[in-house]
């Protein structure tokens, strides 16, 4: 009895799909560079590379006169304020969002809610700072209050997240022992969602101070208004100075967070 | 040429423990000899093969590969050493994911240019030679399934697979048959010794099935406690001999499985 | 028969009690300050001038902008936001894959076999490390007002504060990705002999792809919200023209333009989540 010989296996059919993404991604990157006015030529002629050396050496040395770092030192105590009281409101609203967002109060609620989270978290802080900067007028407050309304779309979300994914077998016990929701809910599916939630919270503080320190840049005081001032006149020294700043309150807060975090999961 | 001679070598674990994995090594090798390493577990064996393959530095005592001391050249010349030297672990280093043609024709990379590698991997370069090195385990139908859709066994055969296509002169094979039952185990051990032979390539084979050892290989050197026991001709090698160097031997623990997904943290939602 | 009575004093002190009171008054010690020094007034919000200004900015709000002119105006900005964005991803993706190669430590052949890099390759490696902090550390706003400095407004700016940062963030993710994946495929290539880039791309490569490419994409949709805030600062885009309009205190473009923006994010979001799902 013959055996048949062995033949190679075909290769299997190519993917149309994959191709046909990759294609339309390749057309969206040349469209996206071919229809921007683009100034690569300026960029690169001999004057403009003389006039960026010379701007950026005008940043070397830091202004480090004793009353300007005070002004600074001062201006990242406002940045760090506004980034942490914001933080605090959004925690706030953030939890309050989440209970329906959670569909502890059904599912049409939830959808609702959902849909307000999501444009609270679209809008980046920069325009709900222009925004409320209208009703609040210039200064740290529209800040805190920007920052406030855009992580609590974030916060929201993932606190509602977090309720979902407890376990319900706590509350549930509760609740047919007869304690009230209220009661149960605190008792029972809060305690476990918090450690979530409070690292959920540190790690957007983290990313709050980075906001926090430009939303200056449309009025909101802080850091933000102190680079876009001094970099209008071209006083690079004292931007430079002011930029320093950022990065080691930057710097800073990323530490405390980080430390807080792991004393959290000790 | 020798392919291998080690004198009085001292091979330290890396990383701190400056504890010796190697001993008093006394080995030498000729170019086409085929021998089997035996002993218990712990003894040494990986990292004798990781040292023949120029993956282990070791640290004292003289070792030479095709008569030069390969840690003496400099860095490019000894990688393109490594070339030369086929090592096929004991876990098939195959990325699960990616299909057996690929896995199999990446023998073929220390020969190619980036760019080619790089087209190889949409449009494989030479399917019909890794079809061929596939048949000869009998694995010739899995050509163009995915890695991870292959059982133990047939992943261990791929990798050997992959050895056939390599021009290494020496083939130096981990356990290779730790997940095959006796008859793949013999299909297995012939079609490397027939290549062995067919390119006068030297192959060692740490092997713990100890009669496989003494039915296919001419020589034994068998390990134990990081030094050498005995280095003989199979006719040569008792019962005796076999008992005690495997006497004692604990069954190796389970390895916790470290089973983590890649959990990147996407900022929690951020995007600044 | 005696009944067992606990004495107050043999019942312990509820050892967390103490805790709790030193962080409430410590917190209640931060906040006041805290709340001093960010000028948190908000009954402000509620006085007569600012409740006019809302008033009217509010009232113009419930109408969106929707003339001819201006809508052609809104899509052509969207697009350009979105062309900011993919322009700068993708030079940020050209700078930071070289990166991810030269500072991964899994790939170093000097280290093969002795656990050690040259101390020239430990050099460079560092060096490009730090130099990816410092690029992403700087908060791209204000990479984008250096810009605007130097180049004048326009879109050049926000595609190269995008570029630089993002190739900070997406060279040290990608490192995490590939350096949190098995490397036996990759270490088991280079040890018999392949060069560097094919042993990543034969051995690190299928694995990590999927989470590389999820990751990129994300990004990308982040980049979108980031093009806008730099509109803010002259670099084109919905931003700029948000900006002008917020300053107009015209409330019907605005909240034309933010319709338009939490579609496009909505958009983006959904788009991103089908590559995901079809690339991984």
């Amino acid at each position: 009895m013959n055996r048949p010989i062995p033949t190679m296996p075909k290769p299997p059919a190519r993917d149309w799909t994959i191709r046909i993404l990759m294609l339309l991604l390749l057309l969206l990157i040349v469209a996206s560079f071919a229809t921007l006015p683009l100034k690569w030529r300026e960029f690169f002629t001999v004057d403009a590379i003389n006039s960026t050396m010379e701007l950026l050496a005008g940043f070397a040395p830091p202004e480090t006169s004793s009353g300007f770092l005070a002004k600074t030192f001062w201006a990242s105590i406002e940045t760090l304020a506004m980034s942490g009281l914001g933080t605090l409101l959004a925690v706030i609203f953030g939890l309050a969002f989440s209970l329906p967002a959670s569909g502890r109060f059904g599912a049409a609620p939830r959808a609702a809610v959902r849909a307000l989270l999501n444009v609270l978290r679209s809008i980046p802080e920069l325009v709900w700072a222009s925004i409320m900067l209208i009703a609040a007028g210039l200064g740290p407050l529209g800040g805190t209050l920007a920052l406030a309304a855009h992580t609590a779309g974030v916060l929201g979300r993932l606190f509602a997240d977090s309720l979902e994914n407890a376990a319900p077998l706590p509350e549930q016990s509760l609740r047919t022992n007869g304690a009230s929701a209220t009661a149960a809910f605190f008792y029972a599916t809060l305690p476990q969602t918090l450690p979530q939630m409070m690292s959920y919270t540190l790690y957007r503080w983290e990313n709050n101070i980075r906001a926090a320190a430009i939303l200056g840049v449309v009025g909101a005081g802080g850091l933000g208004q102190m680079l876009k001032y001094h970099l209008s006149l071209f006083q690079m020294p004292l931007a430079a100075t002011v930029i320093i700043a950022m990065l080691l309150l930057v710097a800073l807060v990323d530490g405390v967070s980080f430390a807080m975090r792991r004393a959290l999961t000790r | 040429m020798p392919t291998y001679q080690l004198q009085d070598l001292t091979v330290r674990h890396l990383g701190g423990r400056s504890a010796p994995a190697l001993q008093a090594i006394k080995l030498t090798i000729e170019q086409g000899e085929q021998l089997a390493l035996i002993g218990p577990s712990g003894a040494g064996k990986t990292t004798l093969l990781a040292t023949l393959s120029l993956s282990h530095k070791p640290s004292e005592g003289s070792f030479n590969a095709f008569g030069a001391d390969p840690w003496a050249l400099g860095e490019a010349a000894r990688h393109r050493l490594r070339a030369q030297l086929f090592l096929a672990p004991q876990t098939p280093p195959l990325p699960p994911r990616q299909r057996v043609v690929t896995a199999v024709l990446a023998a073929r990379l220390p020969q190619w240019s980036v760019w080619r590698a790089l087209v190889s991997l949409f449009k494989p370069e030479d399917p019909q030679a890794a079809w061929q090195a596939l048949s000869r385990f009998n694995l010739g139908d899995k050509l163009y399934s995915r890695v991870d859709r292959l059982s133990g066994g047939e992943r261990q055969r791929c990798g050997l697979a992959r050895l056939l296509l390599s021009p290494a002169k020496a083939l130096l094979v981990d356990e290779p048959l730790s997940a095959l039952d006796p008859a793949l185990s013999e299909l297995t051990l012939t079609t490397l010794r027939e290549e062995a032979r067919a390119r006068n390539a030297t192959l060692i084979c740490s092997l713990h099935q100890v009669e496989l050892a003494l039915s296919h290989f001419p020589r034994i050197v068998a390990l134990r406690d990081g030094r050498i026991a005995f280095d003989l001709p199979r006719e040569q090698v008792t019962p005796e001999m076999i008992a005690a160097l495997y006497q004692g031997e604990q069954p190796p623990a389970s390895k916790p499985h470290d089973d983590d997904a890649m959990a990147v943290k996407l900022g929690v939602g951020a995007c600044l | 028969m005696t009944a067992m009575t606990a004495t107050p004093s043999a019942v312990q002190r509820d050892p967390a009690l103490r805790r709790r009171i030193f962080i409430i008054i410590t917190a209640l010690v931060i906040l006041w300050p805290t709340m001093v020094v960010s000028e948190f007034k908000p009954w402000i919000l509620f006085d007569e001038q600012s409740l006019a200004a809302t008033g009217r900015f509010l009232a113009d709000f419930l109408v969106p902008a929707h003339d001819t002119e201006f809508l052609q105006m809104l899509v052509r900005e969207t697009w350009n936001t979105v062309a900011i964005a993919t322009s700068g991803l993708t030079l940020a993706l050209l700078g930071a894959i070289p990166c991810t190669l030269i500072i991964n430590e899994q790939l170093s052949i000097s280290a093969l076999g002795t656990g050690r890099m040259r101390p020239v390759a430990l050099a460079v490696r560092q060096t490009v490390r730090w130099l990816m902090v410092i690029l992403r550390s700087v908060p791209e706003l204000v990479w984008a007002l250096l810009f605007v400095r130097i180049i004048g407004l326009g879109p050049t700016a926000g595609v190269l504060a995008i570029a630089l940062t993002y190739c900070g963030m997406l060279g040290k993710v990608y490192a995490e990705i590939l350096e949190s994946s098995d490397a036996h495929a990759s270490d088991t290539l280079l040890a018999n002999g392949s060069g560097r880039l094919a042993a990543l791309l034969y051995g690190a490569l299928p694995e990590a792809a999927s989470e590389l490419m999820s990751y990129t994409v994300y990004r990308w949709e982040c980049a979108i919200r980031g093009s806008v805030v730099m509109g803010f600062v002259g670099a084109g885009g919905l931003g700029q023209r948000m900006d002008e309009s917020l300053k107009a205190m015209n409330g019907a473009e605005v909240s034309s333009m933010l319709l338009v923006f939490v579609a496009l994010v909505a958009l983006a979001d959904q788009f991103s989540k089908v590559l995901r799902r079809r690339l991984g």
